[in-house]
């Protein structure tokens, strides 16, 4: 981190942003008062995974694209496999798509958690890190811990073990869960969500910078529920699309000052949100009775435009992750088989869910045999990137007065409120603010 | 094992449950952790440790991580004695070896900063003594690594350092208390 202020030039930099997934750097040149520049870069090497999987039987994808990120396999498997399902002609319902999603839920719940307790909050309270929230609050870390690890269980339940799950296929499971250990989730679920809704209310507490923006939230939606694992792309700009047209609406741009992509929507060529307030934005009122009745007691009304209280956000998507674990396993019923048969063809799929972090799409083409002749993945930090980018231009403005230090902080708590997942946009982050 | 995995027939890819950690004669149990990232060249190191270990007949008590502290923190539950192994950034000369005892100060954090995720090693240590969640005993050796570029395969000091780590580790398989004499003489040497 290097600092330097002359007469009207301010220089802030900061080589390294902690508590972000991955690597990567702001770089902010504050001139005469007015941002001069400002770039949001993401620095590791390209994973280039879409040319991995070049050749490759379409079988494999699901088990090499969660490989992308240790915290949400579960968007790049399930992504990965409602793609070649579509190319295949199948479709994955009853049980089996119960399994998925309560799978999901699984990984919403330890993903949303382990950002919000171990990561973020920490920025709102004024402390370093999470070890200094656990001298104060040690009791709301343990609670998040026993929370997180309850995502983890569920995971380990269908998928084997909670990181890079191995029991997912093209088409359904490996195996099918024995009913005694979907069942034995029950008490702890019931205990979960007690913790959860006091988890929640902690974050009631909070204090939030003020910027606001009018944002273009995309999402999935579902005519029956809110959208996790399937459904149709949503914008708040009335989009209604489904998955396979996302190449149609949106796009991604390449900048020299960042590994990863930056996604913008087609025709304004402008920034749109993906994520829990983007999710929010759209389905708020698909959300449980106690999910809602919650967020109306912590502060959020039916649209949230504050990007800082997507913390918040991700409590009660929480809440409502383990209220639907909790339906799915006391209404769990058993597949007949683990899978439905996908037979290879040559034809184009696309699969779409939503990550902990935003929509994760996947479009695959296959020749005859089933070997993917082409790959596109689009994350949904890269997605977000643009966002992040104008978030922090508004916030900038916002909050100019404030000495370096403090605005260095407000800058990377503003970047935290995208959970970015910069190693799966990059197919990992840095910080620099410079006035001058 | 998970009931799950044990109906499953699954054998995670290189790893075992971590929640069921090995026991040994005495009752106690133990767990070795190794932490990395085989694509980013030396950050793999404590993850050809985890071969080595393999190979020599410890494979029930090492496990491979990526680096999240939390999943750390969840195997530490049911464990007396914990190895952690990650690779080290600190400036020294490529294949040094670290030793740390958390109860004795606070980890350099800025040691390990490839591992994948922030809130990584050090933090999850440093978090489980505020907490009181640290196992009875933890030791952490880590590597120093000298290229943590994407691709695949040690430095020539690292993978030798690793080696010699690993073999350290396994050298004293002939005693009473078997390989667990080893380690916890390993974890004692004040040499390494």
């Amino acid at each position: 981190m290097s600092q330097s202020a002359q007469s009207d030039t301010r220089v802030i930099e900061v080589n390294a942003l902690a508590r972000v997934e991955g690597e990567g750097a702001l770089y902010l040149r504050v001139h005469d008062g007015a941002i001069a520049d400002l770039k949001f870069r993401i620095y590791e090497p390209p994973r280039f995974f879409e040319a991995l999987l070049e050749g490759r039987d379409f079988r494999d994808a699901p088990d090499i694209t969660a490989r992308i990120c240790g915290i949400c396999p579960m968007a790049y498997i399930l992504s990965a496999c409602q793609a070649m399902e579509a190319a295949a002609g199948v479709s994955v319902t009853g049980p089996l798509r119960d399994l998925r999603r309560l799978a999901y839920c699984g990984e919403w719940i330890q993903s949303h958690v382990l950002h919000v307790f171990l990561l973020h909050a920490p920025d709102f309270l004024g402390y370093d890190d999470s070890i200094q929230l656990s001298r104060d609050h040690p009791e709301v870390v343990k609670k998040a811990l026993k929370l997180k690890k309850l995502g983890n269980q569920v995971l380990e339940v269908i998928g084997g073990r909670a990181v890079h799950p191995v029991n997912f296929r093209v088409g359904g499971l490996h195996c099918v869960p024995r009913r005694s250990a979907i069942e034995g989730l029950t008490d702890d679920l019931e205990r979960g969500l007690e913790t959860a809704i006091e988890l929640t209310r902690f974050t009631a507490g909070l204090a939030f910078p003020g910027f606001d923006d009018d944002y273009l939230s995309v999402s999935l939606r579902h005519a029956d529920e809110y959208a996790i694992h399937e459904g149709r792309i949503a914008g708040s700009d009335g989009l209604d699309i489904p998955v396979s047209e996302f190449e149609t609406h949106f796009d991604e741009e390449h900048k020299a000052h960042s590994n990863a992509l930056y996604g913008v929507r087609k025709g304004s060529r402008g920034p749109y949100l993906v994520g829990p307030v983007a999710r929010y934005n759209n389905n708020q009122r698909q959300l449980s009775p106690l999910a809602r009745e919650l967020a109306a007691e912590i502060g959020l009304g039916e649209t949230v435009t504050n990007p800082f209280r997507s913390i918040q956000v991700r409590m009660v998507e929480t809440v409502y992750a383990v209220e639907e674990a909790l339906r799915l396993v006391r209404g769990y019923r058993a597949p007949e088989a683990p899978a439905v048969e996908a037979m290879p063809r040559s034809a184009r799929g696309s699969g779409c869910t939503e990550a902990p972090r935003g929509i994760c799409f996947h479009r695959y083409d296959l020749d005859p045999d089933g070997r993917i002749q082409a790959a596109r993945i689009v994350p949904p930090t890269s997605q977000n990137q643009r966002q992040i980018e104008r978030d922090l231009r508004g916030v900038v403005e916002r909050h100019m007065s404030l000495p370096d230090d403090e605005l260095r902080w407000v800058c990377e708590q503003a970047i935290r409120n995208y959970d970015p997942c910069i190693s799966c946009a990059t197919h990992f982050l840095k910080l620099t603010v410079e006035r001058v | 094992m998970s009931e799950v995995i044990s109906h499953l027939g699954v054998c995670p890819k290189g790893q075992g449950d971590a929640r069921r950690p090995a026991r040994d004669a005495h009752g106690g149990s133990l767990l070795i952790q190794c932490v990395g990232n085989r694509l980013r060249r030396d950050d793999g190191a404590a993850l050809v440790v985890a071969d080595r270990l393999r190979a020599g007949g410890l494979g029930s008590v090492v496990r491979e991580y990526w680096g999240e502290g939390a999943e750390l923190m969840q195997a530490w539950e049911a464990v007396d004695r914990v190895l952690l192994v990650d690779a080290a950034c600190s400036g020294a000369t490529p294949g040094t070896l670290h030793r740390f005892d958390p109860l004795k100060g606070p980890l350099p954090r800025d040691f390990f900063y490839y591992s994948t995720h922030r809130f990584g090693v050090a933090e999850a240590v440093e978090l489980a003594k505020v907490l009181g969640l640290l196992p009875p005993r933890l030791i952490l050796c880590a590597i120093e690594g000298g290229c943590f570029s994407a691709g695949d395969g040690l430095t020539e000091p690292v993978a030798l350092a690793a080696a010699r780590l690993a073999d350290e580790i396994l050298s004293d398989s002939s005693c009473p208390m078997g390989h667990e004499a080893g380690i916890v003489r390993h974890l004692e040497n004040p040499s390494l």
